[in-house]
């Protein structure tokens, strides 16, 4: 700062054009470092988000192209009125978020404080809890599809060894929500394992020893110490994994195809909205379902990073 | 038992003062019940995880009449027939390499203009601007996809890789800022400023010192990238054309028969997910650090 307020007639003397410049980008280098990454960012997503408030204000649909008609607020009030398709997606998307993330969080706990302290083999375990993690969510699904398959799939062929009658898992109306979530539960509890298993290796020994001394069980340890101690941690595996939870669409679309399945049994407002525009190009309702599901995650993320805050003082 | 107690306790600690405050302090447990206990939900955990994929895996070695066969479950006479048959009739080497090169180009150009971006956003503590990219991590990639669509098709580049490769650059790109600011947030600013000191301005500084140290953050958020650039489903399902396909889809596009012919499917699923867990093996710290960036420290 005190370099530019030297006088510029002074400057140029000696230096030549690339100096000037190197100074120039030195002093703003702040903004010209962060710059590219913003605009890319907000050039693919403030346009779109501008036309699809705009699109949900029309009665757009058939080809992406074709003539539109501003038709004020009216998908709105057809959509939150749509209690056929638009409200069951509505729960579906919390209930698919609310069990995975509970049961993701209670496994991962459970396993995350197996893993806590050291044994033997530790590496190749965490490297087979990877596994899921990493692998394509459409080879996931595709790989459920035939374990799940009502008539040669393992599962129904391991229920038949003890005595149940086959099921329909991920073809029946009723069972294929908890199946697909069990699914999910699958691929991403290792993420939240890795997580709490950072946040538990990261915590201070001395409040645990101190309540051992004090001749705590483990249980009163674990709830009123370790619990409260790693509740940071918690939050953030919260906040990451709602993020994709509410989202989910490979898994779905992979597992059900178009509209979550003949009945949208697993219909979510991400596979709802893809329908609308890319099975059935109905851009003016899919872009109002869209508009209401942007505004309820952002909603999800401003109470969840306010808990996060509150934790952290 | 117990009075071997203390003295193991201390013993634990001492260990944990000579190799450094970032191990793990804790001390193992001593009962044999424990440790049984432990061993037994170990493999249970461990087996729970990796059957399916195993399950998987053996499926494509299968014949299609075997896989019907309830008692052909573990003991089949193996064949690579669906292998040949995705590897060779179903043009999928060309979908690897279209899975390859999109997931690469977009990592390199996310990294290109990710890494300056975290850096100053860590330095200058741009929070808010660092909200602006993280949203792209937030927000529903649908609402995206039908004007870029449009956009990109009136562009003639829609069944072009460069708009793969922008559409998941999207992808990679808050993953690698976000992974890159936790790890420049507890990087010492002391070593830029000797460098500072012995004449560099402040980008030859953040090129020549800060770049080369910063190379696991760049290994863990370019890994990261890659893989969730790879899995990607969503964006090239909507903008890939037939001859620039990635894996996911290309498998997507098994199923639309009548009748599933499950062996392939599952050599496909075997073949996308292959190189994605070889690069996971061999580089899983990077992993387990990128996924916890920023985690631990609330």
């Amino acid at each position: 700062m005190a370099v530019a307020a030297l006088p510029p007639k002074r400057a140029p003397q000696k230096q030549n054009a690339w100096k000037a410049y190197s100074d120039w980008a030195n002093e703003h280098r702040k903004w010209l470092f962060a710059a590219p990454a913003m605009i890319f960012v907000a050039v693919l997503i403030a346009f779109p988000l501008g036309w699809t408030l705009y699109l949900s204000l029309t009665d757009a649909s058939g080809s992406v192209r074709a003539k539109s008609e501003f038709i004020g607020l009216e998908n709105y009030a057809d959509v939150l009125t749509d209690t056929d398709r638009f409200w069951p997606a509505v729960l579906r998307t919390f209930v698919f978020t609310a069990v995975a993330l509970t049961v993701q969080l209670v496994l991962g706990m459970a396993i995350a404080l197996l893993l806590w302290r050291p044994f033997k083999g530790e590496k190749w375990v965490r490297v087979a809890i990877l596994l899921p993690l990493v692998a394509t969510p459409v080879a996931v699904g595709m790989m459920w599809r035939l374990i799940f398959d009502p008539n040669i799939g393992f599962a129904n062929q391991l229920l038949g060894f003890v005595g149940i009658g086959p099921q329909p898992w991920l073809s029946g109306q009723y069972s294929a929500l908890p199946t697909v979530i069990f699914i999910d539960i699958w691929q991403w509890t290792p993420m939240v394992v890795i997580i709490l298993l950072a946040g538990l290796t990261s915590l201070s020994d001395e409040p645990d020893e101190a309540a051992r001394i004090d001749g705590a069980t483990a249980w009163q340890r674990f709830r009123f110490i370790t619990v409260p101690l790693l509740m940071p941690t918690i939050i953030v595996a919260i906040l990451l994994r709602s993020i994709d939870a509410l989202k989910t669409f490979d898994l779905l679309y992979a597992t059900k195809g178009r509209g979550g399945g003949s009945f949208h049994e697993v219909e979510t407002l991400n596979v709802y909205a893809y329908g609308l525009s890319f099975d059935y190009n109905d851009y003016g309702v899919s872009s109002t379902v869209l508009i209401i599901f942007f505004l309820i995650i952002v909603a999800v993320m401003f109470v969840l990073t306010r808990r996060r805050k509150e934790v952290q003082k | 038992m117990s009075l071997a107690e203390p003295r193991l306790i201390r013993a634990g600690s001492d260990r944990a003062a000579l190799s450094g405050a970032t191990t793990r302090r804790r001390k193992p447990f001593r009962t044999r019940a424990y440790k049984v206990f432990r061993a037994v939900a170990l493999i249970v955990v461990v087996a729970a995880f990796i059957a399916p994929l195993v399950w998987m895996f053996l499926a494509s070695l299968k014949t299609n009449v075997d896989i019907y066969d309830a008692s052909k479950t573990l003991v089949f006479s193996p064949t690579t027939a669906n292998y040949e048959t995705v590897l060779g009739r179903n043009n999928y080497l060309s979908f690897v390499f279209n899975s390859f090169w999109v997931a690469f180009a977009s990592t390199v150009l996310s990294l290109i203009i990710g890494i300056p971006a975290a850096y100053s956003m860590s330095r200058f503590a741009m929070r808010r601007s660092a909200l602006v990219v993280l949203m792209a991590r937030i927000i529903p990639g649908v609402s995206l996809l039908v004007p870029w669509y449009y956009v990109f098709s009136n562009l003639s580049m829609v069944g072009g890789y460069s708009v793969l490769i922008l559409s998941h650059m999207f992808v990679a790109l808050p993953l690698i800022v976000y992974i890159l600011m936790s790890y420049y947030d507890s990087m010492p600013l002391e070593l830029e400023e000797a460098a500072r000191v012995d004449g560099l301005t402040h980008i030859g500084a953040f090129l020549k010192v800060t770049l080369p140290l910063s190379v696991g953050g760049i290994a863990t958020a370019s890994i990261l990238a890659f893989i969730f650039s790879w899995n990607n489903f969503m964006f090239a399902l909507v903008l890939s054309g037939a001859d620039t396909k990635t894996l996911p889809v290309a498998i997507f596009n098994f199923v639309a028969y009548a009748s599933i012919d499950w062996g392939g499917l599952m050599a496909a699923s075997v073949v996308v997910t292959i190189p994605i867990m070889v690069i996971a093996l061999f580089t899983q710290k990077y992993i387990v650090s990128g996924l916890t960036a920023g985690a631990t420290k609330g």
